[in-house]
């Protein structure tokens, strides 16, 4: 009954993730701008990984490999959003008609 | 000599040829015959009206103007074409073109893998005697847990040297072809002021955005980490899965995280182009001068009076731990002087 409950809370997550993944990479060919694009694909480097690896973390259970994994989800979680946020500035900097493209911009 | 035919200008090379270089045969021909025409017409005219000089001259600028609008609409049927059918039917080659060319690899690849040898099979032409011979008796022979340290730093040593080499005379080339010239920079300078008027640099590097807080406070906490990482796998490229080349690669990343939080100002506090070529280079030597003294005590380690340790210390396993330094200190290197070579020109 345990190993089921398992398998199963497990492939909820890695699926879940997967389907984010999958919405990320259609909204990175769909979307017309590059602040939307890169807004769609930060959202495979933070939530579509998070839930792949907790699934694995319920798959393997806890120990050192599980912990290993969290320390790559803590990595991950720092890393992209700056990525991203140095991306968006190099692009407002440089893009001429980033005014007409969003409203945020001054 | 070759003897031109007599009706080059017809032949259907020619026309082609004449349509590739864009001058337009249908509308040269027409407007020809137009031209003639119109001073066949005129002549008659002419003849015609020989009596009244002053109405010809007006008849000849109706002509002329006749003339003028033919031309004009031919070159405008024409002008179009490139733009509206032209692109057309190439964007529908090119898409039909790569659709069968991926088609034919993705049938080329899925054939091979049909003929690839079982997974795990004990009859695989790659089971034979050799890696038996590194199983048995690599962790005895080379002292490394690790077996593919082992091959690689010991039974392959001379290849890994090799490899380095090449990672050493790609940095010298990249050194040659992008290394800035002080002299050409203050000229350029010298230049610049006196020309007085900005000239765009054509460098997107001007509007990188410079001195990010975000970026240097996720830099000062994770790049002792990342550092710390790469060194863990290189020491311990003997004992588990890693070594040299990806621990150098780990170390040369978090320098490049570095520079571009803080800039190569505080880089070049501890990394100047002096320590990058002794780095290299020493560690270059060290490791031929370790490898030709074993390959001169007998290539597998007869007499070679290093003492090989207890396998899975970290002190073990004879010149693998030092040769794996040696390689992670020049990829770091390399890595990282790559970076700066290709960013800023120097060091």
């Amino acid at each position: 009954m345990g190993d089921w409950l398992r398998f199963i809370v497990a492939a909820i997550f890695i699926i879940g993730g997967l389907i984010v993944s999958g919405i990320a990479t259609f909204g990175l060919f769909k979307f017309k701008f590059v602040l939307n694009r890169m807004h769609a694909a930060a959202m495979n480097d933070t939530l579509a990984i998070l839930f792949v690896l907790l699934g694995l973390i319920v798959v393997v259970g806890f120990d050192f490999i599980s912990l290993k994994l969290l320390l790559i989800i803590l990595f991950l979680w720092f890393a992209s959003p700056v990525a991203s946020h140095l991306i968006a500035r190099l692009e407002v900097a440089v893009d001429k008609d980033v005014k007409d493209e969003c409203e945020g911009v001054k | 000599m070759s003897r031109q035919r007599s009706n080059y200008e017809n032949t259907l090379w020619r026309k082609f040829e004449r349509w590739v270089n864009g001058e337009d045969n249908s509308s040269m021909e027409a407007s020809e015959k137009h031209e003639e025409k119109i001073q066949r017409i005129s002549k008659e005219q002419q003849q015609d009206v020989v009596d009244f000089e002053a109405t010809a001259e007006d008849v000849n600028e109706l002509i002329s103007k006749e003339k003028k609008r033919k031309i004009e609409a031919l070159y405008r049927k024409y002008e179009n074409w490139p733009q509206t059918k032209g692109i057309k039917i190439f964007t529908g080659l090119y898409r039909a073109m790569a659709v069968i060319l991926c088609a034919c690899i993705i049938a080329l690849l899925l054939i091979t893998v049909s003929y690839l040898p079982e997974f795990g099979n004990a009859n695989n032409p790659a089971n034979n005697e050799v890696p038996e011979r590194y199983i048995e008796n690599g962790i005895e022979e080379t002292g490394a847990v690790n077996f593919v340290a082992g091959m690689i730093l010991d039974y392959r040593a001379f290849d890994t040297l090799g490899e380095s080499h090449v990672l050493f005379i790609a940095a010298c080339c990249v050194l040659i072809l992008l290394r800035a010239d002080k002299k050409k920079e203050d000229k350029k300078k010298e230049q610049k002021k006196n020309i007085t008027c900005v000239v765009a640099d054509g460098n997107d590097r001007i509007y990188e955005p410079k001195n990010d807080k975000i970026l240097q406070k996720i830099a000062f906490i994770l790049v002792p980490p990342i550092i710390i990482y790469g060194i863990y796998v290189v020491l311990n490229g003997h004992l588990s899965p890693g070594g040299g080349f990806s621990g150098g690669a780990i170390i040369g990343a978090g320098l490049i995280l570095y520079t571009n939080a803080f800039g190569f100002k505080k880089t070049s506090e501890f990394f100047t182009y002096k320590t990058f070529s002794t780095v290299t280079v020493c560690s270059l030597l060290f490791y031929a001068g370790a490898k030709s003294y074993s390959f001169y005590t007998g290539a597998n380690h007869l007499e070679s009076h290093i003492p090989k340790g207890i396998p899975g210390n970290i002190l073990s396993s004879g010149l693998i731990l030092p040769l794996n330094i040696a390689v992670g200190l020049i990829v770091a290197c390399t890595m990282y002087g790559f970076y700066s070579l290709f960013r800023k020109g120097g060091m």
